[in-house]
């Protein structure tokens, strides 16, 4: 091996380029435009459905190409579906070529590739959509989201890239309406992803509502949509490992939820999914320290959304503290503060929600709350329960994490038992404060963090609350 | 070192024993080693099912010795677990081919164990169909006979396909032979699979050895279902 391409190579292994993915060839633009579900997609040999003839044509004519799935540089494997390049999570496996072929353990549950597996990647004419898509929306945007909206627009043109810090409960979806339907009637390909499964159910109907003759699809694990070659998708961060080159926006949702920023394989295959010029939309209301970094760094172009859609501040936490919770819940009774906290809402007609940081403390308080009824992650009747929650049948509810993002109810006072515990991040307590206060009817809401010791993780989160309030209070860039 | 189930760091262990000889080199932390379950206490003498009482034989043997008297009798490692069929579906069914390194220690020492007196000893490990093959890239038994120091012989091959999970109880104890002979044996055999459920596999190839020649047939499974 040259010396020129050792270093390209080492290049390689530190600025993962996707320059093995064939461009789509300008000069084929005359190829018939018959193959939109393969458009933008990383398919493997088996998963294109294609008779044989056919397969081969495209083939020899270029429109199909052949990529190995897994190369061999000179600093180890690179499994390009999932950006794997760790040693041990590579194996050997005796192959029916007589070799001994390399697959990726990372992504096996995908289905196993090998050094012996290819992709088929489309490189003729891109899926050309109709462009006359109305926007059926005729809601107003507060002073802030109007200025979001326009932020967003203008990265889209721009393709630059762009964080909308928006505080929970900012009305985002309705921010990304007008700058939507503007790249959509410009022929562009947008896809919304989002950490979480249920977002997508809950956005896709949503979408479908105000752009009703836009083509779009839903995908998360499970779901039985298939792209078809759709101009708006709407997917869990995890279906974009199928996907290279394919968005010309790439609006990622909540991008400071688990797995996303956990996991280093799905920011990757963020990265891939979108064209190499293109606009990259990253929405949180608790944005993660790299991000909050490179923001003050003004490395990331930052729009701040610090009111609410109905224009009334956030809840500021009440640090309570309760010493002693400990031998008080061995003792099978009620912290004294807790306890008079509870009876006192008892009496108004908001419901209670609880946040505990564990299951074996959130199951120890229901048992001691009448009425309480708890909820965790494996809960069978969770979606039950949640729903008695909303109808006013359950009015004290125990919660896990599970409950810190997405759901919304009108009308309801917030506590986190044991506050302090390392489960409850910055990120985690802002989200729950959030969960308060969400209703215009009812824009208030009492938030009490009760703790035997403030956490750093509690003094940042009510920080940043005061913060956002002071942003939206000076109505200032 | 990593876990090469859960991947969390292992720390090996330093002793003045280790500080003198090289350690050996651990797949499973602890915390997963201890999910597994080896098979305990009291066992059918046959098919090495867990039960009630020393020395006996389970209702099931019996009907087989009965039916088809060829296997003499049984060895398995582990008992099923909720773990164990996780890892199982991904090292069989997802194909992590490498997750057979879980397996190898105790594979060998229990099989030398169990089986280290008999002579001339040849294991045969149970062959799957060409599809299923195919489709999975690598045969489990094959995976775990490499790892006895005994000679392997691909001695039979299948004929029908493995599904079955559509047939009644009765049906799969019952149905035709699914095996032929390839290699005829004259030795001892040890068969050699992963899981022994209600024995009809490991049976059916005894039964094929045994009328083309072999002396005696044995069976060890990675599991007893
Ligand atoms: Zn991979
Ligand atoms: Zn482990
Ligand atoms: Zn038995």
């Amino acid at each position: 091996m040259k010396f020129a391409q050792v270093i390209s190579s080492l290049y390689s292994y530190f600025n993962s380029s996707f320059d093995w993915i064939p461009s789509t060839s300008t000069a084929k633009s005359h190829s018939p435009n018959v193959y939109p579900s393969l458009s933008g997609k990383l398919l493997l040999e088996k998963e294109v459905e294609m008779n044989k003839e056919e397969k081969e044509m495209l083939l020899s004519q270029g429109l199909l190409q052949r990529v190995p799935v897994i190369e061999d540089y000179v600093w180890g494997y690179l499994c390009r579906r999932c950006g794997n390049k760790k040693r041990r999570w590579f194996a050997g496996l005796p192959c029916d070529c007589g070799e001994e072929c390399v697959y990726c353990r990372n992504c096996i549950e995908m289905g196993r590739v090998s050094t012996s597996s290819h992709f088929l990647v489309w490189t003729g004419s891109e899926p050309k959509w109709i462009n006359d898509h109305v926007l059926k929306w005729d809601g107003e945007l507060t002073f802030y989201q109007k200025r979001a909206s326009e932020e967003i627009k203008s990265a889209i043109d721009s393709k630059n890239d762009l964080l909308v810090w928006a505080v929970c409960g900012a009305g985002k979806t309705e921010m990304l309406f007008e700058g939507l339907s503007h790249a959509l009637a410009e022929g562009k390909r947008v896809c919304i992803a989002t950490p979480r499964a249920d977002v997508v159910k809950e956005l896709f109907p949503r979408f479908q509502e105000v752009l009703p003759y836009v083509d779009m699809v839903a995908l998360y694990g499970g779901s039985q949509h298939v792209d078809e070659g759709a101009q708006l998708v709407l997917s869990t961060t995890h279906q974009l490992l199928r996907y290279a080159q394919a968005f010309d926006v790439l609006i990622i949702d909540e991008v400071d939820a688990f797995p996303f920023y956990a996991d280093s394989s799905l920011l990757w295959a963020s990265r891939r999914a979108k064209k190499k010029e293109s606009a990259t939309i990253y929405l949180t209301a608790t944005p993660r320290i790299r991000f909050k970094i490179l923001s003050k760094l003004k490395k990331l172009q930052t729009v701040f959304v610090p009111q609410r859609f109905h224009g009334h501040p956030l809840p500021v936490p009440q640090f309570v503290s309760c010493f002693g919770w400990k031998s008080s819940l061995d003792k099978n009774t009620l912290p004294r503060k807790f306890k008079s906290w509870l009876h006192e809402k008892e009496a108004g007609t908001r419901r209670v929600l609880v946040f505990a940081p564990t299951i074996a403390l959130a199951e120890q308080l229901a048992d001691l709350i009448p009425n309480g009824v708890y909820v965790h992650s494996e809960d069978e009747n969770r979606d039950e329960k949640v729903q008695q929650f909303r109808e006013h049948e359950i009015s004290i509810l125990i919660s896990t994490s599970i409950l810190e993002r997405g759901v919304t109810f009108p009308s309801i006072d917030v506590a986190v038992f044991h506050a302090g515990h390392r489960n409850f991040d910055e990120a985690a307590l802002v989200q729950i404060v959030g969960r308060a206060g969400r209703s215009a009817s009812d824009p208030n809401g009492d938030v009490v963090f009760f703790h035997d010791g403030k956490s750093e993780a509690m003094v940042e989160a009510r920080y940043s609350i005061l913060n956002m309030n002071d942003r939206s209070r000076k109505g200032e860039r | 070192m990593h876990c090469l189930w859960c991947d969390q760091k292992i720390l090996p262990e330093v002793t003045w024993l280790t500080f003198l000889t090289p350690h050996k080199i651990k797949v499973l932390c602890e915390e997963c080693k201890e999910k597994f379950s080896f098979i305990v206490g009291p066992v059918c003498i046959r098919c090495n099912r867990p039960m009630e009482g020393k020395g006996k034989t389970c209702y099931d043997c019996e009907r087989w010795i009965a039916q088809n008297p060829s296997l003499e009798c049984n060895i398995s490692v582990f008992e099923y677990n909720s773990f164990m069929q996780e890892v199982i579906s991904k090292w069989k069914y997802r194909g992590d081919y490498v997750l057979a390194e879980l397996f190898r220690e105790d594979v060998q020492q229990r099989f030398d164990e169990a089986f280290s007196h008999l002579n001339n000893l040849v294991v045969v490990p149970i062959p799957l169909s060409e599809e299923r093959l195919q489709e999975r890239g690598f045969n489990q038994a094959e995976a775990i006979a490499s790892f006895v120091n005994y000679p392997s012989e691909n001695a039979i091959k299948r004929i029908h396909t493995e599904k079955q999970s559509k047939k009644s109880r009765k049906e799969r104890m019952t149905s035709t032979n699914p095996f032929q002979i390839q290699k005829p044996q004259r030795s001892t055999i040890v068969l050699i699979d992963d899981i022994y459920t209600t024995g009809r596999t490991l049976h059916h190839a005894a039964e094929v050895l045994k009328l083309s020649g072999a002396q005696e047939v044995h069976a060890f499974t990675l599991i007893r279902g």
